[in-house]
C-alpha cells in the first residue's frame, strides 16, 4: 500500500459532512463508487495485515458499517515490540532538537490533513470534531517544544560533599506499551507524543471503540520523517492484547491510560512485575486540560554520573 | 604484607540489651510473634531477642502511623525540618556508638560503618531536614501533598543507611512512617527508634515493626499504606509489584544489580586497581550497586589482573571491629550458603577461580575475596547477583563491545568506567543503562545525589531533588 494513499471514503465522508443530509450525497456517490482504504495495521513502519488474517466490524457512531480493521494478535504485538526495541537505539540516540523537529512536522502533516481527521472523527461520533483536530496539532506543537527542554526541567547538578562532578539527567526508559484512550485522536496524540519525544519508542492499542483515525494518524507518522518503529500501531481487542505486551520481557513500561476494565488493569499490572515495568495508570482524564510534564516524566529514568575533580 | 597489631574498636560504648521490642506509636512494646535472635556474625554469638512483629503488630503501627499523619503533615515544614535536624545532629553526638552496633549486629568493618555508613546517615537527614520547609521550589507546585502512612522494607547490607534513605524523604514530606528493617540487622533501627524519643518526634511518626518476611508482607499490603518503599532482592522486588498490582500504592522499588566496571587499555592503573577493589570487596561485596563484573580490555587484562591479584594480597580479613579490618564478615548463613553456591556454580561452569592466601577465623561466616577469570556472559556468575566479595573479569576489544556487554543484563542499577579519555566516558556513560555511572571512581554517595536502577533494578530515585518525588502526592 501506497503510503500517501488517499482514503477516498473518508474524503467521501468529508463531503457528507459538509453537504449535511447523508442521501444526497450518497446518490451522488452512486455515480462514482469510492475507492476505499484498507485499514491495516503499522508496525516497524510499513502497514501490514494483522498475521492472524483477523479482522473486526468497525461501525460509525450511528451503526453503519465503516471498515473492517485489522484484529491484532500476540504475534503482531511481540512483532511490534521487536520492531519499537529496533527503533530505540536510533531514536533515543537522536538529538532532542531533532525529535522535536520530527514531532513538529508531525503536527504539520495533521494539520494538512484536518479535513480527513474532521470527518473519520465526526463518524466515529466525535463531537465539535474541528476543535478536537486543532486541539490535536497544538497539543503536538506543544510537545514537540519539550524535546530540548525536558532535561533542563527534570535534570540536575548535584553539590555532593567531595570531590566530585556529579550531574543527573534523564533517559529514556526504552519501549513504552500504551493502551491509548477511547479519544481516537486528541487522546491518541496526547498519549503518543510525551511518550516519543523524549526518546522511547512505543507499541500502541488503539481505541477499540474507533481504531480508523488512529490507522490515518500512522499515515501521518509514516510521511513525517518519524523513523520506523518509534510508533507502532496495533487494532484489535484490547483484553487480547494489552495482557501480552504486559508481560513480554521486553517492554520497559507500561501506560494503561485506555485500560478502563479493573480486572484487566490489575492482570496486566501484575503481569507488568515479572520484569518490573514502569506502570503508568492515570485516574481521571481530561484531554482539553494542561496535560503537565506528567506524562512525560513517567517514562524517564534518572542516570546520575559521577567524576573525581582535580587538576 | 606488614604485620598490624590488633586495633580493636572498644564495644564498650554500646549498650546492647537482652530484648528489644516493637516501637509503635512512640513506645516499646511485645510483639505477638514468635521472637527471634540476632547474632554477630563474625562470632556466632547472639547479641539480643527481637520481637516478631504479627499482622496484628503491623496494624497497629499503620494505625499508630495513620493518627500521627493529620498532625505531622499539618505541621509547617519548618517546624518539621527541626525535628529532622534534631535526629541529625544525635546521630552525629552518637555515632561512634552506631557505627559499633552496627559492625556487630551486621559484620562489616568498623572502618566502614565509622567512614561511611554513620557520616552518610546523619548527612541524610540534614539534607532531607532543609528541604521540608522548601517542598514548594522543588518543581511540583507551590504546595506539593505528602501521601500517608509510608511502609518501608529495608536490607540488611546497610542498616541504618538504608533506614536514614527512607525515613529521612519520608518525614521531610510530612509523611509518617512504618519501617522494618531486616530480621538479621534490627539492632541500629531499634537504637534509632530511642533516637526518635531523644528527640521528642511526636508518637506514631516513625513505627519500628521487627520480624522476616511475613512482617514485611502484612506491612506492605496493609490496605492503609499508602507507599511502598522497599530495598532487596529482585525477586521479592517482583512479588512486592505483584501483590500491590491494582491497591494505586506508589511504589519505589530498589532492587539487585550486576555492575560492570569497564577498564580501558588507558586507564589510571593504579587507581583503576583500587576502584576494583573498592567496587567489589566494598561491605564483603554486600552492596547492590557492587562492580561485580569487570569488563576489561584484552590488551590490559594481564597486567591490570597481575595487579590485582598483588593487591588483594594485602586485604585484611577478620575481626569487624578491628580497624585495620579490611573484609569482614559475611552477614547470615544463608547468605554465605548462597555465595558458595554461586562460586562452586562458577567454577562448574569452567571460569577460573583464585583468592588470596587468606587464613579465615574458626568461628562466624567468612568467604575470602575472590576472582574468577575466563569468565562467558552465560556463566551463572556473570548472570546473578552474587552478593559477595566475588569478583567476575570478562575482557572487550573495542568500546562497542564494552558497552554491549556491560549492558546484556537485566538488571541497570550502576556501572563503572575507568579511561583517561573525557569524549570516552561521556560516550560510554550515555550508553549505559544503568541509574548510576562512576567514572574513574566507585561506590560514591551522597544524599544529594540520586540512586537507583534501570530495568529489573527496580524504580524511583533516593537522593537529591528526585528522592522527593518518591514521597509526594504528584
Amino acid at each position: 500500500m501506497s503510503k500517501t494513499e488517499r482514503p477516498s471514503r473518508a474524503r467521501a465522508s468529508a463531503e457528507l459532512a459538509a453537504e449535511g443530509p447523508g442521501e444526497r450525497a450518497q446518490s451522488r456517490d452512486s455515480v462514482r463508487l469510492a475507492v476505499r482504504k484498507t485499514y491495516k495495521l503499522y508496525i516497524g513502519g510499513a502497514f501490514p495485515r494483522s498475521e492472524s488474517g483477523r479482522s473486526y466490524v468497525v461501525t460509525s457512531s450511528k451503526g453503519d458499517f465503516l471498515a473492517n480493521a485489522s484484529k491484532a494478535s500476540r504475534k503482531d504485538a511481540r512483532d511490534a515490540v521487536t520492531a519499537a526495541r529496533k527503533a530505540f537505539g536510533g531514536w533515543s540516540g537522536a538529538t532532542p532538537y531533532n525529535r522535536g523537529q520530527i514531532l513538529y512536522r508531525v503536527a504539520e502533516m495533521l494539520e494538512s490533513r484536518r479535513a480527513q481527521f474532521v470527518a473519520e472523527l465526526s463518524e466515529s461520533g466525535t463531537k465539535k470534531a474541528g476543535e478536537v483536530v486543532d486541539a490535536a496539532v497544538d497539543r503536538l506543537v506543544w510537545y514537540a517544544g519539550w524535546a530540548d527542554k525536558i532535561a533542563a526541567v527534570t535534570g540536575s547538578t548535584n553539590p555532593v560533599a567531595g570531590p566530585y562532578f556529579n550531574i543527573s539527567s534523564p533517559e529514556p526508559t526504552g519501549v513504552v506499551a500504551v493502551v491509548a484512550p477511547d479519544e481516537p485522536l486528541l487522546g491518541l496524540i496526547s498519549v503518543i507524543a510525551p511518550v516519543i519525544v523524549t526518546g522511547n519508542t512505543c507499541v500502541v492499542i488503539a481505541s477499540e471503540r474507533a481504531p480508523l483515525p488512529s490507522i490515518t494518524l500512522a499515515e501521518v507518522l509514516a510521511t513525517s520523517d518519524l523513523p520506523a518503529g518509534v510508533v507502532n500501531i496495533l487494532t484489535g481487542s484490547v483484553k487480547e492484547i494489552a495482557p501480552w505486551l504486559a508481560a513480554h520481557m521486553d517492554v520497559n513500561a507500561l501506560d494503561l491510560t485506555g485500560v478502563g476494565d479493573e480486572n484487566l488493569a490489575i492482570t496486566c499490572e501484575e503481569a507488568a512485575a515479572e520484569n518490573l515495568k514502569r506502570v503508568f495508570r492515570p485516574t481521571g482524564a481530561d484531554w482539553s486540560a494542561d496535560p503537565g510534564t506528567r506524562r512525560l516524566t513517567a517514562f524517564l529514568e534518572t542516570k546520575t554520573v559521577w567524576h573525581p575533580t582535580g587538576a | 604484607m606488614f604485620e598490624y597489631a590488633p586495633a580493636p574498636e572498644s564495644r564498650d560504648v554500646v549498650d546492647i540489651q537482652p530484648s528489644y521490642g516493637l516501637f509503635i506509636d512512640g513506645e516499646f512494646a511485645d510483639g505477638t510473634g514468635k521472637s527471634f535472635k540476632t547474632i554477630n556474625p563474625a562470632s556466632e554469638e547472639v547479641l539480643a531477642e527481637v520481637a516478631t512483629a504479627s499482622e496484628e503488630d503491623v496494624d497497629r503501627a499503620v494505625r499508630a502511623a495513620r493518627k500521627a499523619f493529620g498532625t505531622w503533615s499539618a505541621m509547617p515544614g519548618s517546624e518539621r525540618a527541626k525535628y529532622i535536624f534534631r535526629i541529625a545532629r544525635i546521630i552525629q553526638e552518637r555515632s561512634r556508638e552506631l557505627a559499633v552496633l552496627e559492625s556487630l549486629d551486621n559484620g562489616k568493618p568498623i572502618r566502614e560503618s565509622r567512614d561511611v555508613d554513620l557520616p552518610l546517615v546523619a548527612a541524610h537527614f540534614f539534607y532531607y531536614a532543609g528541604w521540608a520547609d522548601k517542598l514548594g521550589y522543588a518543581g511540583y507546585g507551590a504546595d506539593p501533598r505528602p501521601l500517608g502512612v509510608a511502609g518501608q522494607v529495608i536490607p540488611w547490607n546497610f542498616p541504618l543507611l538504608m533506614l536514614a534513605w527512607k525515613i529521612a524523604p519520608a518525614l521531610a514530606c510530612g509523611n509518617t512512617v512504618v519501617l522494618k528493617p531486616a530480621e538479621t540487622t534490627p539492632l541500629t533501627a531499634l537504637a534509632f527508634a530511642e533516637i526518635c524519643r531523644q528527640a521528642d518526634l511526636p508518637p506514631g511518626v516513625v513505627n519500628i515493626v521487627t520480624g522476616a518476611g511475613e512482617t514485611g508482607a502484612a506491612l506492605v499490603n496493609h490496605p492503609d499504606v499508602n507507599k511502598v518503599a522497599f530495598t532487596g532482592s529482585t525477586e521479592v522486588g517482583r512479588q512486592i509489584a505483584r501483590s500491590v498490582a491494582g491497591s494505586g500504592k506508589k511504589v519505589t522499588l530498589e532492587l539487585g544489580g550486576k555492575a560492570a566496571n569497564i577498564v580501558f587499555e588507558d586507564a589510571a592503573l593504579d587507581q583503576a586497581v583500587e576502584g576494583i577493589v573498592n567496587g567489589i570487596f566494598f561491605n564483603q561485596g554486600h552492596v547492590c550497586c557492587a562492580g561485580s563484573r569487570l569488563l576489561v580490555q584484552e590488551s590490559i587484562a594481564t597486567e591490570l589482573l597481575e595487579a590485582l591479584k598483588r593487591r588483594l594480597g594485602t586485604l585484611r580479613l577478620g575481626d569487624p571491629l578491628d580497624k585495620n579490618t579490611d573484609i569482614g564478615a559475611i552477614n547470615s548463613a544463608a547468605q554465605l550458603a548462597r555465595i558458595r553456591e554461586l562460586s562452586d556454580a562458577g567454577e562448574a561452569e569452567g571460569a577460573e577461580r583464585w583468592s588470596p592466601a587468606c587464613s579465615l577465623p574458626d568461628k562466624g561466616f567468612w568467604f575470602p575475596p575472590t576472582i574468577f577469570t575466563g569468565v562467558a556472559q552465560s556463566h551463572r556468575i556473570a548472570r546473578e547477583e552474587v552478593f559477595g566479595p566475588v569478583l567476575s573479569v570478562l575482557t572487550f576489544r573495542t568500546p562497542a563491545e564494552a558497552v554491549e556487554k556491560a549492558n546484556n543484563t537485566p538488571f541497570g542499577l550502576s556501572a563503572g568506567v575507568w579511561t583517561e579519555k573525557g569524549s570516552r566516558i561521556l560516550w560510554v556513560a550515555s550508553k549505559l543503562r544503568a541509574g548510576v555511572v562512576w567514572a574513574n571512581t566507585f561506590n560514591k554517595f551522597d544524599p544529594t545525589s540520586p540512586f537507583g536502577g534501570y530495568k529489573e533494578s527496580g524504580y524511583g530515585r533516593e537522593g537529591g531533588l528526585h528522592g522527593l518525588e518518591a514521597y509526594l502526592d504528584v
